[in-house]
């Protein structure tokens, strides 16, 4: 097997026959197939959804229950915080813990808001009598929608590790393996979001 | 301190979400924001709007949400179509298959079912 | 304070039940003494509990399996003796509450604990070797996945002594398994443990997927990776594409059971017929899932064991990846009688038709590499060839259950019940056995006793047609599965047959075991001194035998497909001068056992309804996983000189 540095010349070795990739291309590769199986478990969600979107079971429909504007801003802040999100992980790349901290803050405030905005319609929808336990629609509903917003629950909890870490612990490579497979983790929720509130809100007609 | 910039150090593959330093990233995001923005507005505007022909309404909002979808992948995940990325991208490809699969599939199947075992009019007694 | 768990739980009153379980409780608590007397505490939680080495890992991912191929035997021995008995009138032995449990135990234990766990063990274990690499791609990853799965297997059995068990089959179908018709806790054991090891199964799937196509040797392009390890990502691929959906349709089930969600419930506007979709959209990939990791020993053995190539690489290469995406397309063959029209019938019963089509290019290219090759029987040979045969009848018998119209005479009648049972068996068991025979030397540094593997083979092999041709004909003449008595008198003869096959494959199990003791017995007098006991091809033949933690203190420097084989034609001109320079190797971690341990905990209590412990295992989970976090010291360093003095340098 000729060598580039034997030889001298630059012999293109193919891609797949450099020996093992180092640790951070190997890491975030997990990651980028940890975050494919979790759109999975959205599809499996979103299908039921599908499904059942007509079995109202004589109770409240979509178009009763949900509100445009409502989603409009929700929508609106998580598209932000993954721009606070991307400009994190500029500030890691260049290594600007100002940047990094301050990103960060707005992409918590950001999701913080959609969070709250989006228990605020649960709630409001268990006071009109349409809870989860009224439909097979009402339960497909809450369940798309409420697990992915756990998923954002987890990831503003782990953004918060992330800073204590990053203030610990400095932006040693562990720390910025992590940092950038959160930033995958916040950009694929926001991806899963577009299809939430094109199917189940855009959708409810 | 792991030198993380292009995909030299890394045997010339990228890792999913690698993007250059500084200005050309920050170009990108804002892109990517602006892009997802005014598709994220059509959308809304679609789903009520009387100028769309009616079913087609859904296509086109199917279309929309796959154009931003496709703005995240791109400027904000940093998915390209050179060689270096051919492991992220089939990886996607396969996640994308299956979760089309899921959930068109599902959609047609129980279609078809449901229409096949339709309850009749009058409900059985099963007490 | 404990939630609906009582003294009422232990069945005192069920002798069958109590006897297992007491026996259970006794083997668990004799060998827990015995490791304390013998001191042996140490040594087990340094060398293999903690440990992060995907060879003591893919190890005990195998000793699991044969444990609960006990378990899931025992609950298949009942069964058969319970159906030579209750003909025309005769009750048995088991009454049908505790027989719906078995049957749903003994398919549960089999496909998860069993077949699954076998088949990690040996892609743990023989993968990395195989890319000529030091570890796969995520070690710790890796021991957290095993201590899930060992968790979920805790759960299950905990269901004998406590509780009990889902009598709803082994893929708990709503409305049954709705809290209306199961109000108990055994679907809910079942749920729980599912997640729990399905997690670790999922984990697992994706380390080595990222093993196979990120690390592998320098110079292993995809074109010159062992075929096992082409079968291992397909097999992972379908792992990550296809437990998701599991853990979605689980999830869906227990919101139902828990919070009163309509998902499948008869009322409200529940569909259970979603339930059956989305399950065997798992369901089918799972079995591929199995079988393809059994295709890839097959293919290694076969090569090796003829002293050839494998005839048809790229061929096989093909073969294996239009099986991964073909195997999702198939799924509704397990629903033909749920009412779909017949064109969408058709389509399906088609795509299951075209999917044997690369199987079979993988048999004839195993026939051909036999084919003019100087064949040695050794023992993983006799297990292929027996496959061959086996797994082809179970084939046909698929293709023929493929078309609808048949299969709405044969769907759940012990004819469907044969073939899988012909395939699973034939295919993925023996590829285990093939598997554990091939790669023992290599783990344990010596050979398992042939005669006694021979015999074992034999009963395994004769015991299952005995076993299972019987219910072909019984499905034909009209008996369904997971019935506990029948009418029929005719049928009895052949159920009789059946357990007999029973027996004998009993006596198998005895003969495998006899096997083991008596080889770590006579270890001394079958050691492996070179590495390579079967003249093999791939890059694991060349380590010693067993390999240091490191596996390759210097990566070899692959040039060709089958780079061991081609480096022994070459005479074996080792790069000596290539300097041996000082590794990194990740250290052992509690990580795993802790998180399996509050895991378990959690299950324990969502299962009674115990919501303060559920809300301490989860806590548990938590805050291991931030003090993990936080460890800064995850690698040793072994010099140079420590590897040059270790004395196991090679290639």
């Amino acid at each position: 097997m000729s060598d580039a540095s034997a030889t001298g010349h630059e012999t293109k070795i193919p891609l797949s026959e450099r020996g093992p990739a180092s640790k951070e291309m190997v890491v975030r590769f997990g990651f980028w197939l940890f975050l494919l199986s979790d759109i999975v478990v959205f599809a499996g969600l979103f299908a039921a959804y599908a499904v059942l979107s007509k079995s109202t079971a004589g109770g409240p429909t979509g178009p009763e229950l949900f509100s445009r504007t409502h989603t409009f801003i929700e929508t609106t802040s998580l598209l932000l915080s993954s721009f606070t999100c991307g400009l994190m992980t500029v500030g890691v790349e260049i290594r600007q813990r100002m940047l990094i901290y301050l990103s960060a803050l707005g992409t918590f405030v950001l999701g913080i808001g959609f969070l709250g905005l989006e228990l605020s319609e649960f709630i409001d929808l268990v006071a009109r009598g349409a809870g989860p336990t009224h439909s097979a629609f009402l339960s497909a509903f809450f369940a798309l929608v409420a697990t992915h917003g756990l998923h954002v629950t987890a990831g503003l909890l782990w953004l918060i590790v992330m800073m204590v870490q990053v203030a610990t612990l400095g932006l040693r490579d562990m720390v910025v393996r992590r940092l950038f497979c959160f930033s995958l983790f916040w950009h694929a929720l926001d991806i899963v979001w577009v299809g939430v509130f094109t199917i189940v809100y855009l959708g409810a007609s | 301190m792991a030198d993380t910039s292009g995909s030299q150090s890394n045997n010339g593959a990228k890792a999913p979400g690698e993007h250059g330093k500084g200005k050309a990233a920050i170009k990108s995001y804002v892109a990517g924001l602006t892009l997802a923005f005014l598709l994220t507005m059509a959308s809304f505007w679609a789903a009520q709007t009387d100028l769309v022909y009616a079913p087609a309404v859904p296509v086109l909002l199917a279309a929309l949400a796959i154009g931003q979808m496709g703005v995240h992948l791109v400027f904000f995940l940093h998915i390209s179509s050179g060689p270096e990325d051919t492991n992220n991208v089939l990886a996607l490809a396969f996640g994308v298959f299956v979760v089309g699969l899921v959930v068109l599939g599902s959609m047609m199947i129980i279609h078809n079912l449901n229409v096949n075992m339709m309850p009749t009019a009058h409900p059985m007694d099963m007490g | 304070m404990l939630g609906r768990l009582d003294w009422s739980a232990i069945p005192l009153d069920q002798p069958i039940p109590l006897i297992a379980a007491g026996i259970v409780l006794l083997t668990a608590l004799a060998l827990l003494g015995l490791f304390t007397v013998k001191g042996w505490w140490p040594y087990l939680w340094n060398e293999w509990i903690t440990s992060v080495d995907h060879k003591r890992i893919g190890v005990m991912y195998v000793m699991l399996a044969f444990v609960m191929l006990m378990r899931g035997f025992v609950d298949a021995i009942m069964m058969r003796t319970q159906l030579a008995m209750a003909a025309n009138g005769a009750q048995g032995y088991l009454p049908p509450e505790h027989y719906n449990q078995i049957f749903s135990a003994h398919g549960t234990i089999m496909i998860f604990f069993v077949a699954m766990t076998f088949m990690v063990g040996l892609m743990n274990f023989a993968v990395p070797l195989q890319l000529g690499v030091r570890d796969v791609a995520f070690p710790v990853l890796n021991s957290v996945s095993f201590w899930l799965t060992a968790g979920g297997v805790l759960l299950i059995n905990l269901s004998l002594v406590i509780g009990e068990f889902a009598k709803t089959g082994w893929l708990v179908y709503p409305p049954l398994s709705e809290l209306t018709y199961s109000p108990g806790v055994g679907v809910d054991y079942y749920l729980w443990a599912l997640q729990i090891s399905g997690l670790g199964t999922l984990l697992s799937g994706i380390n080595l997927t990222a093993t196979i196509l990120k690390l592998r040797a320098p110079g292993m392009g995809y074109m010159r990776m062992p075929i096992f390890c082409w079968t291992a990502l397909a097999s992972n691929l379908l792992i990550i594409a296809a437990f998701p959906i599991l853990t979605a349709t689980f999830a869906m089930l227990l919101l139902d059971r828990y919070l009163g969600f309509h998902f499948f419930t008869n009322d409200l506007g529940g569909n259970a017929m979603m339930y059956v979709n989305l399950i065997w959209a798992w369901g089918h990939p799972e079995v591929y899932i199995l079988i393809l990791p059994a295709f890839g020993v097959f293919s290694e053995v076969i090569a090796t064991f003829s002293r050839k190539s494998l005839f048809g690489y790229r061929s096989m290469v093909a073969a294996t990846m239009a099986i991964c995406v073909l195997s999702f397309l198939v799924w509704l063959h397990h629903f033909f009688t749920m009412g779909a029209g017949a064109d969408v019938n058709a389509f399906f019963g088609i795509m299951t038709m075209i999917i044997a089509i690369p199987t079979g290019v993988k048999i004839f290219n195993w026939l051909f590499t036999l084919y003019g090759g100087r064949i040695h029987f050794g023992l993983p040979l006799y297990w292929a060839l027996g496959f061959m045969v086996t797994f082809v009848i179970g084939g046909m018998s698929g293709v023929l259950l493929a078309i609808p119209p048949v299969d709405f005479n044969l769907h759940n009648s012990l004819f469907l019940v044969a073939h899988f049972h012909n395939v699973i068996i034939g295919g993925v068991l023996f590829g285990a056995f093939s598997g554990y025979n091939y790669w023992f030397p290599k783990a344990f540094g010596f050979k398992l006793n042939e005669p006694l593997g021979k015999a074992a083979f034999w009963c395994w092999f004769v015991g299952f047609y005995l076993a299972f041709m019987p219910l072909y004909l019984l499905g034909l003449m009209g008996a369904t599965r997971r019935m506990q008595h029948y009418d029929d008198p005719t049928w009895q003869p052949l159920m009789i047959i059946a357990l007999g096959g029973a027996v004998l494959i009993l006596l198998g199990i005895v003969f495998t075991i006899l096997q083991l003791v008596v080889s770590i017995r006579n270890r001394d007098q079958n050691l492996d001194e070179t590495g390579d006991p079967w003249n093999g091809r791939t890059l694991e033949w060349s380590t010693v035998s067993p390999p240091p933690a490191w596996n390759y203190a210097v990566l070899p420097k692959v040039t060709s497909l089958d780079a061991f084989w081609k480096t022994k034609q070459d005479g074996d001109s080792h790069d000596r001068s290539e300097p041996v320079e000082a590794i990194e190797v990740p250290q052992n971690t509690m990580l795993g056992i802790t998180l399996s341990f509050f895991a378990v905990i959690m299950g324990f209590a969502m299962i009674w309804h115990i919501w303060w412990m559920a809300i301490f295992g989860g806590l548990g989970l938590v805050v291991a996983c931030l003090i993990y976090a936080w460890r800064t010291s995850t690698e040793t360093e072994i010099s140079a000189h420590d590897l040059t003095a270790s004395g196991v340098l090679r290639a």
